[in-house]
């Protein structure tokens, strides 16, 4: 992995930043026998920002995740993580990694798993205690803390594995689908660990499937496909991307004449749908078609979802799954 | 440095693992048992022959040598079962993926495993052997030809093996590789059996096959050792009526301690064995 100059040259070259990124890498590929799991991988993740890395099953997110803390090796190709070449070990020091299928010790308690992390990771022992309890406290286990994780739940052990990746204020967490076997209660706790993960300025690499999970947390997503970045945007792009949905009767295709001026409109049965809208608008397009003579039945604000974007472009029917905790069109 | 480091860490991690799940307390109960029994049965052997002239030391010698070949087997079942469970079923439900995310190497992770499990079965191998002779000795008063190596030699063959299943279980699923092992460490003793048939009838092709068996796996080569340190010496044997003493080595239940090569051989054997082990499970996917 002798990357080096070249290979940030290389990096620069495709369009992309910089010293200062977290993670850079370029045409990673990685086969296993005639099976292609990453075709090439070019991406950046800026420092700081919360990434989502989405893809439908089996579109080499994991596999990427694995190359880029060294417990793979690439076929070619090359990248930096932290600024240090693919399979540095030293590095390692300044990453949290929640894997996603994992175990703990089962015969080890909570506390004893995070204190064994703590000493692999290199902390100074004098840290230990106040990082364990803070750690406890942020993921909900203080309780648990001396139960045996053999006999946690599924949601324990996810909410433990946060906690070990969260040792030691690392610079980069890897989340690999850190909120799988959480209830609603706990995805709600991910996602206001991931705000103050971003609050402190450290860089959160969120691998996941659950398009609205993605939605509300990160800055920025590359959708992966096939073992390649398909798209790559800001999340502020997207919900630019505003609309709203009116259910009105009484006023035939005049609906669509009076919302004209307001965005791009389609009347669809009785749904008249207006694209582009401002928020604000909202309430005087309603207010004129009332004075129309048009009957609202519903309002339905509505932006470009993730959900519709990565469908676009992956396809309907892709394996991906919502988040069945939050119904998607009601989401402000 | 941080190399060593991170191999205690793993080796201390490996023998809390070993205390809590109980194999150690299960270990010091059998030593118990065991020890227990092999007083009570040497005593009555004692007791119903005074373990004075040679032909009684020979028989007492006999029984040792088939209570260390006992004790050998138990220690080496311990090792293939304590070895091959080692690292595999750590790579395939995910803990090793958690720790190899941390600054540490493959390597680390293996030498730590290793060294954990030899310390238990090295200090299981001492204390059950010391303790066992002790107990035929206070029985009956017989005192082998060098009751101080025999536990060695047993350690060394629990190591032996314990390598084996090790780097096995770095590419082996564990029931698989504990078979193997199971296997290879018959193969070897009977292999260790044929070579020494090969040796009293002067066969230039047992011998050999006996040889090619010692370099592939010398666990062997331990156990006769610890056989050749529990007969009684050469003098007891002619007046205890065995007519060739030098032949008489070569039994299935007798031996002679291996050369200083051979000792050097066995520890670059285990060595060699690790770095292959390193080398398998650096190149395995997680």
């Amino acid at each position: 992995m002798g990357g080096g100059a070249v290979g940030a040259a290389a990096i620069e070259a495709g369009g992309v930043s910089s010293a200062s990124a977290a993670i850079e890498t370029h045409e990673l590929r990685k086969e296993f026998g005639r099976i292609v799991a990453l075709a090439g991988l070019t991406m950046t993740v800026p420092r700081g920002e919360v990434f989502g890395f989405l893809g439908p099953n089996g579109a080499g997110k994991t596999t990427a995740v694995k190359l880029l803390l060294g417990l793979s090796q690439p076929t070619t190709g090359e990248g930096r993580v932290l600024g240090a070449p693919l399979g540095d070990v030293t590095v390692r020091e300044r990453v949290g990694y929640l894997p996603e299928l994992f175990r703990y010790q089962g015969w080890m308690t909570a506390r004893e798993v995070l204190a064994l992390h703590c000493e692999l990771a290199r902390l100074p022992r004098a840290e230990w205690v106040p990082e364990i309890r803070a750690a406890l406290e942020l993921v909900g286990l203080v309780d648990r803390a001396d139960g045996r994780t053999g006999i946690f739940s599924k949601g324990m052990q996810q909410r433990l594995g946060i906690a070990v990746a969260l040792l030691g204020r690392p610079d980069l967490v890897i989340l690999d689908e850190p909120t799988s076997a959480l209830d609603p209660v706990g995805r709600q706790d991910v996602r206001r660990i991931i705000g103050s993960l971003r609050d402190r300025g450290t860089t959160v690499f969120l691998n996941s499937h659950l398009l609205t999970e993605v939605e509300r947390v990160c800055d920025r997503v590359a959708i992966v496909d096939h073992g390649r970045v398909v798209s790559e945007l800001r999340m502020s792009e997207l919900t630019l991307e505003r609309g709203v949905s009116v259910r009105v009767t009484g006023l035939g295709v005049a609906g669509g004449e009076v919302a004209a001026s307001y965005g791009t409109t389609r009347v669809d049965g009785e749904w008249l749908n207006v694209d582009g809208i401002a928020d604000a608008d909202v309430p005087e397009l309603v207010a004129k078609l009332v004075a129309r003579g048009g009957a609202i039945h519903a309002v339905v604000p509505k932006h470009h979802t993730l959900e519709e974007r990565f469908l676009s472009l992956l396809g309907a029917g892709s394996p991906v799954e919502m988040d069945e905790s939050i119904p998607p069109e009601t989401e402000a | 440095m941080n190399s060593v480091r991170s191999v205690f860490i793993i080796a201390r991690l490996t023998l809390r693992e070993v205390v809590r799940r109980r194999l150690l307390w299960s270990l010091v109960g059998l030593t118990v048992i065991i020890v227990a029994l092999t007083w009570w049965g040497f005593g009555r052997i004692a007791d119903a022959s005074p373990v004075t002239g040679p032909v009684e030391m020979l028989g007492v010698s006999q029984v040792t040598v088939m209570l260390a070949f006992m004790f050998a087997f138990v220690l080496a079942m311990t090792a293939v079962f304590a070895g091959s469970p080692a690292i595999g079923p750590d790579i395939e439900n995910g803990l090793l993926l958690a720790i190899l995310a941390r600054p540490i190497r493959r390597a680390e992770v293996l030498l730590g495993r290793w060294l954990g499990l030899a310390v238990v079965l090295v200090a299981y191998a001492l204390v059950a052997g010391y303790l066992e002779l002790g107990a035929v000795a206070l029985a009956t008063g017989y005192a082998p030809a060098d009751s101080m190596a025999a536990p060695v030699y047993l350690a060394g063959e629990a190591l032996v093996l314990l390598t084996l299943a090790i780097v096995l279980s770095t590419r082996v699923p564990s029931v698989a590789s504990g078979a193997v092992a199971v296997v290879a460490y018959g193969l070897a003793w009977m292999a260790g059996v044929l070579g020494g048939v090969g040796e009293a009838f002067n066969s230039d092709v047992l011998k050999g096959a006996g040889l090619v068996a010692k370099l592939i796996l010398p666990s062997d080569v331990m156990w006769r050792g610890s056989a050749g340190a529990l007969t009684p010496p050469l003098d007891v044997l002619s007046a205890g009526g065995i007519a060739n003493a030098a032949l008489y080595r070569y039994s299935p239940f007798s031996g002679a301690q291996p050369s200083p090569e051979w000792l050097a051989y066995c520890a670059l054997w285990v060595v060699g064995m690790l770095a292959i082990g390193c080398l398998l499970l650096r190149r395995r996917e997680l």
